[in-house]
């Protein structure tokens, strides 16, 4: 290798440095107010800066590396690929792989300690429902919707209403089972209201529009006193329970209980998305993605499809709302900010939008590392001795990261739907739109 | 009518908000010209100037207590500082996190999320670095009235909001309309594939457009941060409304995003006295999707690529 090469070399890992000094702010202690230098004065502290930049660098050359494989393994790597995604494509396959998984889960809160048990219901599983109600709107239809916490806690405050933990009485008090009917029936309502209005427009409308409901949600719930009882919340939201027959059945506040119902909330929800996927509806969402005119002149009518898709997901967050609010038996506004909108939305990216399983391997990979950050902070990690400089304060620091990371180098996630994964390669290549957001970023409007 | 007993010291207030809601809706508007995307995190570039601004005085006053021209200058420091950094942000922005998309052709829904990721990452690092507490005006601006209009004394913020406002303003309008820039950005505004065909550089008019909406967005961050107390999350809520204020003029209409910020700001300020003060937002979101849903063009209508 002659000397130019390696200069070309040098400067192609220019941008790994820079990255390196950045994870190096990232990494480093919180600021204080007082003194606005110190968090990034210790940051830069020569050890610290050294390490992040040997990390990226590190990181770099490797993705140099692999950037110039021969194409030997190049070819092997491609035959591989088409030869699993081939095993892969076989039904037993892949149902062989959804039962392991499903009978994974079923074992999963035998095997963990409490405190992970609590993860597995609060953080994991609610939020796996949420991502998989996402997913709709997101890899379906090819929307964004950057407030749907807001129908979630639409769905939360139903279930207060219906049990009587609300300043307001209801005119009957209800049982949870009942319960997700309505708020299901109210969440889709104020998704039909929020959506019918901006879907006519262009699409990227609706995510502003969303955004601003989401923080709108929120100070309604801080204000109308009255109804919502302000920022102190609604104790005492009665948890599920079960009656028929003579059988009493109460889920109560315990852990596992509430997996299991959510695991089967969460499996008839995903048959039943699967089985949309492939209807009509479904196809009509797919050629609305791939080319909304062409799909137009075909006869579906986009708005109609798009609404439909909101109004389902807003739909599946409310019920994940009332589930959420039973088995925490009180909620107040802070539980429904507008950043967990943006988690939500983080799980499906990378997990995959469109993709089956792809949001629920996404809420559990990343929300299980953020409870272990949470859980592990500053201390190392058991076995390995090296800390995870990582503070729960900056979860969203990393979100953020994620998710322009992720659209640069992988927009279709680590387990994306194939046809999701295609779509946007030929967008890429000026084929199709890949979503229903309106045209390409970069041409005209009219 | 309920906002007739405090009225100009509203309208003064209104004014105030709607001057700085223009300087950054002109951000969205221009972003939205050249690329028809809405930047999300340009509310986070309206946070970095403020920061900037705010960081530099602070140092500057350290434990002096500046009086007349001092002062005066240090404010002046200040707001090239904000929209210094400003333009910074933004440009490192579109570099890091756009263009690497725009090379890819990929679709707008990625951008929508990265823009999106961008606005999180961005505010968890000032966050981060600053800490999460509250930073409090610099104590630069005398409190003493001027003169009145009506029954409100106009104070020295008063009339530089308004000064430094409308002189940005009307220098932007004239860049954009008479100057070899302006002409770019328009070009690319009207068709960008025709204007790279003529030998408009695309990369470079998007990387000033931005910058020009980071200038902009940093000297109203500062602006800002002189009255208000502020925090990292402090870009959300203005950037909303100056997004509302932007579709209210008509997205990409320049002249319109002026309109709309100073009837935002008003419109707001006379809403508040008819409910509680802390339904402000709300009566700026009603008004978002009121416009979406009966006027979606906007008052002065979208007005892609001219110059006014």
């Amino acid at each position: 290798m002659n000397q130019t090469q390696l200069l070309e070399r040098g400067r192609k890992l220019l941008p790994w440095v820079a990255g390196g000094v950045l994870l190096a702010i990232m990494t480093g202690p919180q600021g204080r107010v007082g003194q606005p230098a110190y968090s990034i004065s210790q940051a830069l502290h020569p050890g610290h800066l050294f390490e992040s930049i040997a990390i990226t660098v590190v990181v770099g050359v490797i993705a140099q590396l692999w950037a110039a494989r021969p194409a030997q393994v190049r070819e092997s790597i491609t035959q591989l690929r088409s030869e699993s995604s081939r095993f892969y494509a076989r039904r037993e396959v892949r149902y062989g792989v959804y039962a392991a998984l499903l009978a994974f889960a079923i074992v999963l809160p035998h095997i963990v300690g409490a405190y992970w048990q609590e993860v597995l219901v609060d953080k994991i599983g609610i939020f796996a429902l949420l991502a998989v109600g996402l997913n709709v709107v997101v890899g379906f239809a090819g929307l964004l919707d950057l407030g749907y916490i807001a129908f979630y806690a639409i769905g939360a405050y139903v279930a207060a209403y219906f049990t009587g933990a609300l300043p307001v009485q209801p005119p009957f008090i209800l049982n949870d089972f009942y319960i997700l009917f309505f708020a299901v029936a109210a969440a889709m309502i104020a998704g039909l209201i929020l959506g019918a209005p901006t879907l006519r427009l262009r699409g990227d409308y609706l995510a502003i529009v969303t955004l601003g409901f989401g923080e709108i949600i929120t100070i309604l719930a801080v204000n109308l006193d009255s109804v919502t009882n302000g920022s102190r919340g609604a104790p005492g939201i009665t948890s599920f329970s079960f009656h028929v027959f003579g059988i009493n059945y109460d889920w109560g506040l315990s852990q596992t209980p509430y997996y299991y119902l959510l695991l089967v909330f969460a499996v008839v929800i995903m048959v039943a998305f699967h089985l949309l996927e492939n209807s009509r509806v479904g196809r009509a969402w797919t050629a609305i993605r791939e080319d909304e005119v062409a799909a137009q002149a075909c006869g579906i009518p986009p708005v109609k499809y798009k609404l439909m898709a909101f109004a389902i997901g807003a739909s599946t967050s409310g019920f994940a709302g009332v589930l959420y609010a039973a088995k925490i038996s009180f909620i107040n506004p802070s539980s429904f900010t507008v950043l967990f909108s943006i988690l939500v939305l983080v799980l499906v990216i990378f997990g995959g939008m469109g993709s089956l399983i792809g949001p629920i391997v996404g809420a559990a990979a990343i929300q299980w590392f953020f409870a272990y950050v949470q859980k592990h902070d500053g201390a190392p990690i058991p076995g390995i001795g090296v800390k995870i400089p990582i503070h729960p304060e900056d979860i969203y620091l990393y979100v953020g990261a994620v998710l322009i990371i992720m659209m640069i180098f992988r927009p279709q996630g680590i387990i994306p739907s194939r046809r999701r994964a295609r779509e946007i390669g030929l967008a890429e290549h000026g084929i199709g739109g890949a979503d229903a957001t309106g045209a390409p970023v970069g041409s005209p409007v009219s | 009518m309920c906002f007739t007993s405090n009225f100009w010291s509203l309208t003064i207030d209104g004014l105030n908000n709607g001057f700085l809601y223009a300087l950054i809706a002109l951000g969205y508007t221009l972003v939205y010209g050249v690329l028809q995307l809405i930047n999300f995190a340009h509310s986070e570039v309206f946070m970095s100037g403020a920061f900037g601004g705010l960081l530099l005085t602070q140092a500057l006053i350290g434990s002096s207590n500046p009086t007349g021209l001092t002062a005066a200058g240090y404010v002046a420091l200040g707001t090239l500082m904000g929209a210094l950094v400003g333009a910074i942000v933004a440009f490192m922005l579109e570099r890091v996190a756009y263009r690497p998309l725009r090379q890819r052709h990929a679709p707008r829904l990625a951008f929508l999320i990265t823009a999106i990721g961008a606005s999180y990452f961005l505010f968890s690092l000032a966050g981060h670095l600053f800490g999460r507490d509250v930073y409090p005006a610099p104590d630069l601006l005398s409190h003493k009235n001027l003169f009145s209009i009506g029954s409100r004394g106009i104070q020295a913020y008063d009339l530089l909001v308004a000064g430094s406002a409308i002189g940005m303003l009307i220098l932007l309008d004239r860049i954009v309309a008479h100057t070899r820039l302006g002409q770019g950005i328009r070009a690319v505004a009207q068709d960008a594939e025709t204007a790279s065909l003529l030998g408009v550089n695309i990369d470079r008019v998007i990387s000033q457009t931005f910058i020009i909406g980071g200038l902009l967005g940093g000297a109203a961050g500062f602006l800002f941060c002189l009255v208000n107390n502020v925090g990292y999350t402090m870009g959300f809520v203005p950037g909303l409304k100056a997004f509302t204020a932007a579709v209210l003029g008509g997205i990409g209409n320049i002249r319109g995003a002026v309109l709309g910020g100073i009837a935002l700001g008003l419109v707001e300020n006379w809403g508040v006295t008819c409910v509680r003060n802390s339904w402000r937002d709300v009566i700026a979101f009603a008004i978002l999707v009121l416009i979406l849903m009966f006027r979606p063009t906007g008052l002065l209508g979208e007005r892609l690529g001219r110059s006014a």
